[in-house]
């Protein structure tokens, strides 16, 4: 298990700036993912720690020791890649040799090591097979038994499910999170699907253009996004301006009618805020024959319905604007297009951003 | 609307006929192209043959079987062979994989100069590279000269099969897949990219094969009596065993090409490049 630090790390490519400066830290035995739209720097950064690509200006630190200039094949970094990069001249257990043979291993260690490897990706009956023989998500598997066989310091991820069908990326991320939990070792993940990144991560780095919007854990990714970037990034996001009251909370647009925050924030009184809700925070109710709208809500009326299996989301229009909720699928029934609905947002769900 | 009935009417009898297999045409002009290579191979066979009159033997080939200057020359333009296909492979395939890996943006200026063996003609490449060797007055006078001459005539072959097979294989990522293990760049190339560059590699060989043993002007014009010169000399000397030399250089090209065939067929039974059709099919199985 080893400690990597990326201190300060840019990247220029002539004109176009891919890193304006990273810093990150990933703890031993830590998964971190690095999350973006493409061309945000993601890959770049990882390309730079794997070593295929020099810094304009940075260090990379592993377990303290200055790594920025030592040569890939030197840094014991294993690495898995978006397109399949088996060896099509080699079996599976061939590859998952190949880097132990490079480091001239004795023929049955490497024997036993890429049987015990293959066996822990569950590929122990496919061994002999080559990579036209194997499936995408299998020889995906292969590569991360490769990349694993040389008991790598780091392990590196780039984008190592994009390439597979929605039900194997599944099975095959739950995979690399079970072996990486098993052997404890410290990891760097990319990806753009931020599902993905929710799923498997200890903490999200979320990127964008260059630079590192937001680190954390992916429950605080998800539930206080830091700027509006990765409010918008990471799940839906109802957003709209609105102005902080004397009270803590605030009134969107036009209304009058005041939404509760429990978010602890120090925007005074009067101050221009973006308010953000997710979708799920948002609650209807149906009102009935003329009723009015209970306290603390505002009235809405459906739009639109998108069914999403266990969640329908609704488009609605609003006293605060256009916004969407996520209603469980059998109440939605209840509430069709053209509903008057009462809207009520949960406090602990509302994120203030100082505008 | 009639016109679209009509069309609507048509396009199931197209469809028959397409299912019904070739039609006449094509088979007329499939035996047409046949014939125009087979009656010339056949008639030069049965001249090669004929002993006499009506008679028929391997009198024309054993006469050329038996005179030294084939086996010499036969030999000469062999070793001129294999000594191109190695110069011109030891010289090419890093060029081409480092163009690959880190100059992609060098491939037109390639491209471009490995075409120019086809623009110059013999006469003046040969004076040229005179000049050039120059410098090297040992090589000027020995036999070598032609195998370096070779390498620059089969450079567009040469180089256009590497490039096919390069672009065939992820280079790139196959190179950093192999460096991430501690494959430092030899090793990458010895037992990465080589192997799964056989193929490209043969079709270079051959090729470099087939224009070698065929090659006349330069070889003649350095006075070097290599296999094509020969040929030339057999042709205007006598009939019959020059006819004979013809099926029987006819018959090494085509073994040569047989070769080509059987070995890219075994390698396509095992490994194949990642990332390729087969691979993406199999996505998700």
């Amino acid at each position: 298990m080893a400690r990597l630090d990326l201190k300060h790390i840019q990247k220029q490519f002539d004109e176009v700036t891919a890193l304006a400066e990273l810093s990150l830290e990933v703890g031993s035995g830590e998964l971190v993912s690095l999350l973006g739209p493409s061309g945000c720097g993601k890959t770049t950064a990882l390309r730079i720690v794997a070593g295929f690509e020099q810094p304009t200006a940075g260090e990379l630190l592993v377990d303290g020791n200055d790594v920025t200039g030592v040569p890939a094949s030197k840094r014991n970094m294993g690495m898995v890649f978006q397109a399949y990069s088996l060896f099509p001249n080699m079996t599976a257990k061939q590859n998952v040799e190949f880097g132990l043979r490079m480091r001239k291993v004795a023929r049955d260690k490497c024997r036993s090591r890429a049987e015990e490897l293959l066996e822990l990706v569950g590929l122990a009956t496919r061994a002999e097979r080559y990579p036209h023989e194997l499936s995408g998500g299998q020889q995906q598997r292969v590569a991360l038994a490769r990349a694993l066989a040389i008991e790598p310091a780091i392990l590196l991820l780039d984008e190592p499910l994009s390439a597979l069908d929605a039900k194997v990326r599944v099975e095959l991320r739950q995979e690399i999170r079970r072996v990486q939990t098993e052997l404890g070792i410290t990891t760097l993940y990319v990806t753009h699907d931020q599902e993905e990144a929710l799923s498997i991560s200890d903490r999200i780095a979320v990127m964008s253009d260059g630079n590192l919007e937001q680190i954390g854990a992916p429950a605080e990714i998800y539930r206080s996004p830091a700027t509006e970037f990765v409010a918008n990034f990471v799940g839906l996001m109802n957003g709209f301006d609105g102005r902080v009251q004397a009270d803590g909370s605030v009134t969107v647009g036009a209304s009058e009618r005041p939404i509760r925050v429990t978010q602890k924030h120090d925007s005074a009184t009067g101050a221009t805020v973006m308010v953000l809700i997710r979708p799920e925070s948002v609650d209807l109710e149906e009102l009935v024959d003329g009723a009015g709208v209970p306290d603390g809500a505002f009235e809405g009326k459906v739009l639109m319905h998108t069914f999403l299996g266990s969640v329908t989301r609704m488009t609605l229009d609003s006293d605060i604007g256009q916004l969407v909720a996520d209603v469980p699928s059998l109440r939605a029934l209840t509430m069709p297009p053209e509903t008057r609905v009462g809207v009520q947002v949960d406090p602990a769900g509302v994120r203030l951003l100082a505008r | 609307m009639a016109t679209v009935a009509a069309t609507a009417e048509k396009r199931p009898r197209r469809a028959r006929r397409r299912s019904r297999g070739p039609s006449f045409w094509t088979w007329f002009w499939l035996i047409m192209a046949a014939l125009y290579f087979l009656v010339p191979l056949y008639s030069t066979l049965q001249f090669s043959l004929e002993t006499g009159a009506h008679a028929y033997g391997f009198k024309w080939y054993s006469y050329i079987f038996h005179d030294p200057m084939f086996r010499t020359s036969f030999l000469f333009s062999l070793r001129l062979a294999v000594e191109t296909v190695v110069i011109g492979m030891v010289l090419m395939v890093p060029t081409v994989y480092w163009v690959h890996l880190r100059l992609p943006q060098v491939r037109p200026v390639m491209d471009l100069i490995t075409i120019l063996p086809f623009v110059v003609p013999p006469v003046a490449l040969v004076v040229g590279l005179s000049g050039v060797f120059n410098i090297l007055p040992w090589l000027l006078s020995s036999s070598q000269i032609l195998a370096f001459i070779y390498v620059i005539l089969a450079l567009p072959f040469t180089y256009r099969s590497l490039d096919a097979g390069m672009r065939a294989i992820d280079v790139r990522v196959l190179s950093e897949a192999a460096q991430s293990v501690g494959a430092p760049g030899w090793k990458t190339l010895l037992y990465v990219i080589l192997p799964n560059m056989r193929t490209a590699m043969m079709g270079a060989a051959f090729l470099t094969l087939a224009i070698v043993m065929g090659e006349y002007t330069i070889s003649s014009l350095l006075l070097f009596n290599t296999f094509a010169v020969y040929i030339y000399y057999i042709g205007n000397t006598t009939a019959n065993p020059a006819a004979a030399l013809a099926i029987i250089s006819f018959a090494l090209t085509w073994g040569a090409m047989m070769g080509l065939f059987f070995l890219s067929r075994t390698r396509g039974t095992r490994g194949r490049a990642s990332g390729g059709p087969g691979a993406t099919a199999a996505v998700g199985r």
